[in-house]
């Protein structure tokens, strides 16, 4: 069931209050959305990801663009006529109404027959994991059980594609991961195509099929989760996701797959990932990718200035020369414990590094 | 990209306001709705106002200031203004320090039978206020039971007069006072007292330099309300005035009195100002200025007082409820008593007045009341939903002249609509419909506030999910905001069927042989020194309001007296 979801050179712009000018929401959004698959708008707050949902919802007119569901036009479609349904950040419950109202609302309007919407209604309860609860007002439920009896009801009037509105960010973190692994089963079970807003990256990995990274109205790259992290197009992408070491270089030549780039640390042979000589790069490397040896050991010698310690991993600063290099170890029980002031060797494998285009000032 | 933008906005405002007058067109109810409620509200708020400034400047047909001239020119024909604003100011300050007292006792204190003390601050509200003024004189008057019983009449309180009013009107006053601070001392974020605890502060230290300065706000507010209801306070004067005049009751007297209606238009345009002013300065100055915590939850009581303050602030609450209780009791009692001042044996005989002689007004009283409370809530409600959820021309004026029946006077009203309905078309004194009419233009501001209120409480994201289920806007409306703002409703209706049960200032005008309110018929018993008559009527009233009001309250669940109080009675 379902269908794709696709949004063509969408605008949004908010007119300011008095005298503060306007704001370009969402500027010239292009996406596809691929039938039963499961995207998420990702980016930090004020990048456009709400506004490009509530316009695929109904809720903003988009200022210019189009959004299609399947075949079909919908861009000025009432809200109320689109069938997207929607999960609310606050979950939108209604508080008059018990939770086998409030799921069956929607068939409701749709005059289903009394017996079915029974039926429906308790096999989605079923389906949620809230057998039992129907005759319960949202004020007499836990944050966790709002939340599905939020996800019933938009799951139960069998929409073509499904919405949600950074649904976990109140709940406490142990169920976050143990809602968004529910989420993402329910939702591959039944198929349905899906847009999720959030800023936060981990679930944005676990849950997607596509990641959308937005940034001050824009797309800055589309891609699955290794995609995204392992190979960034952008700078912002790149430190947005992850954690990541960024050193300014420039590319002296190119060798077939390989570039030469040249650091303030001195010449690296990093993948070329169409760069070619004399463009201004940034050279990625993640934290994990760098190991940390006895001195005189490895690429570069540095100096350990902090270390934090997190139980499963240590987090080490380490200077070199005059960078400040951030490095993951994992393991820690089976490693050497370093404190401020030891001498190090950096190790690391140059299959690993990333580059990224940098904009130089003119 | 700037400039781009600029384009592209220009376009999109002048889109979004066509498509904000198309979308109204588009519903021919609502458009229908808001041509009706505009008219209305012109024809009876703005047009008996109008009337009211013609009589004042306009005599033989030719504009004139001379009656504004003769009223002010000499200084004893500036008495009532002067002594108006006088009494307004110490009403206000003696009225805000009972009612910061008793919030403060409950919010800070922890004072002991906090609930009985917040009845006993909001009980003033649904008497009618000049019950007080007839308790004063039946304890402190000519005949009264302390003067002459007690003192034999050695000693005079010169109860009539400016210092009867204080005492009387603070009474009546302050629980508009206590509502407005309890709610700005509970909206106060508790971690900024308690920072100021942990940084080192004294607990007076902590009042002196948080609670005090965050209270502001509320205090002027309460300061320019109070002030407002005193001087369009009418049945208190007009018993205890004495030879202390004052505007509202000059303006009642050169109309009924003296047939001056020029002099009586223009003492109440006199009596205009200052309530006018004062009503803007709260509502869009101080009202504006509120210091509410992040949650926007109310916080609990604390304690944040030593023993002996505590102590103080219990003694003295019990003090004035000592005063208060005194003086209802001393109207009890008197509605008992064959004779005030001369036979005081036990009897029945006035209660069976009440219901045999005053039967017809009680009669009168319900029936006018009842028909115009539930077009009163209504009305209230669909002007409250257009201002909140709607957008279109002229919408801001029309909130504003719904409020505007808070801020003018009784008085003024009353001459008003005397002098705006008794010409034909619209030849409506002495008909019941013309008291019908001013209970619900004086109230519908009760309705539409409480409506505002409760339909800002409701998030968006309820309504939005209705319609993203599927319902459309007036589904949306009936099953969800509906059902949300219910309690909002029928809050709004208790109030209003108070103040049209308890009013007096404007309906004194528009009584008449045929219908006449028990409001009107207390007050002449007093005037002819008929107490204990009016000592019973005046209970018989205060029983139906609370009778009515707690089958309201049965029937909902919790009237929310807080959304009561902030606007002048009578």
């Amino acid at each position: 069931m379902g269908a794709a979801v696709r949004l063509a050179g969408l605008r949004k712009v908010f007119e300011g209050r008095s005298g503060s000018g306007t704001v370009v929401a969402v500027d010239g959004v292009s996406l596809e959305v691929e039938d039963g698959s499961l995207v998420t708008l990702l980016g930090p707050s004020g990048c456009g990801k709400t506004t490009v949902l509530r316009m695929i919802a109904g809720f903003e007119t988009p200022t210019g663009g189009e959004v299609y569901i399947g075949d079909e036009r919908i861009t000025t479609v009432p809200p109320n006529k689109r069938r997207t349904s929607m999960v609310f950040q606050g979950y939108g419950l209604f508080p008059h109404m018990q939770v086998y109202d409030n799921i069956g609302y929607g068939l409701r309007i749709r005059k289903v027959p009394a017996a079915e919407i029974r039926d429906r209604v308790f096999s989605m309860l079923e389906l949620v994991g809230l057998k039992g609860t129907e005759a319960r007002l949202p004020s007499q439920l836990s944050g966790g059980q709002q939340q599905r009896v939020a996800l019933a009801r938009a799951l139960i009037t069998e929409p073509r594609v499904l919405l949600f509105d950074e649904p976990l960010s109140n709940l406490d973190a142990k169920l976050r991961v143990q809602m968004r692994q529910e989420i993402r089963r329910l939702q591959q079970r039944l198929r349905i195509t899906s847009v999720y807003v959030t800023h936060d990256q981990d679930e944005a990995m676990t849950l997607s099929d596509q990641i959308v990274v937005m940034h001050q109205g824009r797309v800055e790259q589309v891609g699955t989760a290794p995609e995204i992290y392992n190979r960034p197009r952008t700078l912002f992408v790149a430190d947005f996701i992850g954690k990541g070491n960024f050193l300014a270089g420039t590319v002296r030549a190119v060798d077939g797959d390989r570039a030469e780039v040249e650091i303030a640390e001195g010449g690296v042979r990093a993948p070329a990932e169409g760069f070619r000589a004399g463009e201004s790069v940034w050279l990625l490397l993640r934290p994990e990718a760098i190991g940390l040896g006895p001195a005189g050991t490895g690429r570069w010698q540095g100096r350990v200035a902090a270390a934090t310690y997190l139980g499963s991993e240590i987090f080490y600063e380490v200077t070199v020369g005059t960078q400040n290099l951030l490095v993951k170890v994992g393991h820690p029980h089976g490693a050497i414990a370093l404190t401020q002031g030891d001498p190090v060797g950096v190790i690391f494998d140059e299959g690993s590094l990333h580059l990224v285009r940098r904009e130089v000032a003119a | 990209m700037g400039r781009e933008a600029g384009l592209d906005s220009a376009r999109e405002v002048s889109w979004r306001q066509m498509d904000g007058l198309r979308r109204i067109l588009r519903e021919p109810v609502l458009a229908a709705a808001i041509g009706v409620i505009v008219a209305s509200l012109f024809l009876f708020v703005i047009y008996p106002l109008v009337r009211v400034f013609q009589m004042s400047v306009v005599e033989d047909g030719r504009f004139t200031l001379h009656v504004y001239r003769d009223l002010l020119s000499k200084a004893f024909e500036r008495r009532p203004l002067y002594n108006s604003l006088l009494l307004g100011v110490l009403v206000a300050l003696a009225g805000t320090a009972v009612g910061y007292l008793f919030a403060f006792a409950i919010a800070r204190a922890d004072v002991p039978w906090k609930r009985f003390f917040r009845v006993i601050a909001t009980f003033p509200i649904i008497s009618p206020p000049f019950v007080l003024s007839l308790a004063a004189i039946l304890m402190l008057g000519r005949k009264g039971f302390i003067t002459r019983m007690l003192f034999q009449g050695q000693w005079d309180p010169h109860i009539y007069g400016l210092r009867g009013l204080v005492l009387v009107e603070t009474i009546a006053f302050f629980p508009t006072a206590f509502l407005i601070m309890l709610g700005v001392l509970q909206a106060i974020d508790p971690a900024l007292e308690e920072s100021s605890l942990n940084l080192g502060a004294t607990r007076w230290q902590v009042f002196r330099t948080v609670t005090l300065p965050l209270s502001v706000p509320g205090l002027a507010s309460s300061l320019l309300v109070l002030f407002v209801e005193s001087l369009a306070d009418f049945g208190n004067p007009i018993i205890l005035s004495g030879n202390f005049p004052v505007l509202s009751v000059q303006a009642y007297l050169h109309i009924t009195g003296m047939v001056d209606f020029s002099g009586g238009a223009a003492l109440a345009v006199i009596l205009l100002f200052p309530t006018l002013t004062a009503f803007l300065l709260q509502k869009y100055w101080v009202g504006r200025k509120s210091y509410v915590t992040v949650t926007g939850k109310p916080s609990p009581a604390r304690l944040s007082v030593d023993p002996m303050t505590r102590r103080l602030l219990l003694g003295l609450c019990l003090a004035m409820t000592g005063v208060i209780l005194l003086l209802y009791g001393t109207v009890v009692f008197g509605s008992f008593v064959t004779l005030w001042g001369a036979n005081y044996t036990l009897t029945l005989t006035h209660y069976v007045s009440v219901f045999h002689i005053g039967g017809r007004y009680l009669r009168d009283t319900l029936i006018l009341a009842s028909v115009a409370t539930p077009v009163t809530g209504i009305l209230g409600m669909i002007i409250a939903f257009l201002v909140v959820r709607k957008q279109f021309v002229g919408k801001g004026l029309m909130d504003l002249t719904s409020m505007l029946t808070f801020a003018v006077p009784g008085t003024v009203v009353g001459i008003g609509y005397i002098l705006a309905f008794n010409e034909p078309p619209l030849l409506l004194t002495g008909t019941a419909a013309i008291i019908v009419l001013l209970f619900i233009f004086r109230n519908v501001p009760v309705g539409s506030r409480a409506g505002v209120a409760a339909l800002q409480q409701i998030d968006k994201a309820i309504e939005e999910a209705a319609t993203n289920l599927g319902a459309g806007s007036g589904r949306t409306f009936v099953t969800i905001t509906l059902p949300l703002i219910t309690p909002a409703f029928f809050s709004g209706l208790a109030y209003s069927f108070v103040r049209c049960m308890t009013a007096i200032s404007a309906v004194i005008f528009v009584v008449s042989g045929k219908w006449n309110l028990i409001t009107v018929a207390i007050l002449g018993l007093v005037e002819n020194a008929d107490l204990s008559q009016a000592a019973a009527f005046s209970l018989v009233l205060i029983a139906i309001v609370l009778v009515v009001l707690g089958l309201i309250q049965v029937g909902v669940g919790r009237v929310a007296t807080s959304q009561m109080g902030y606007e002048p009675s009578g």
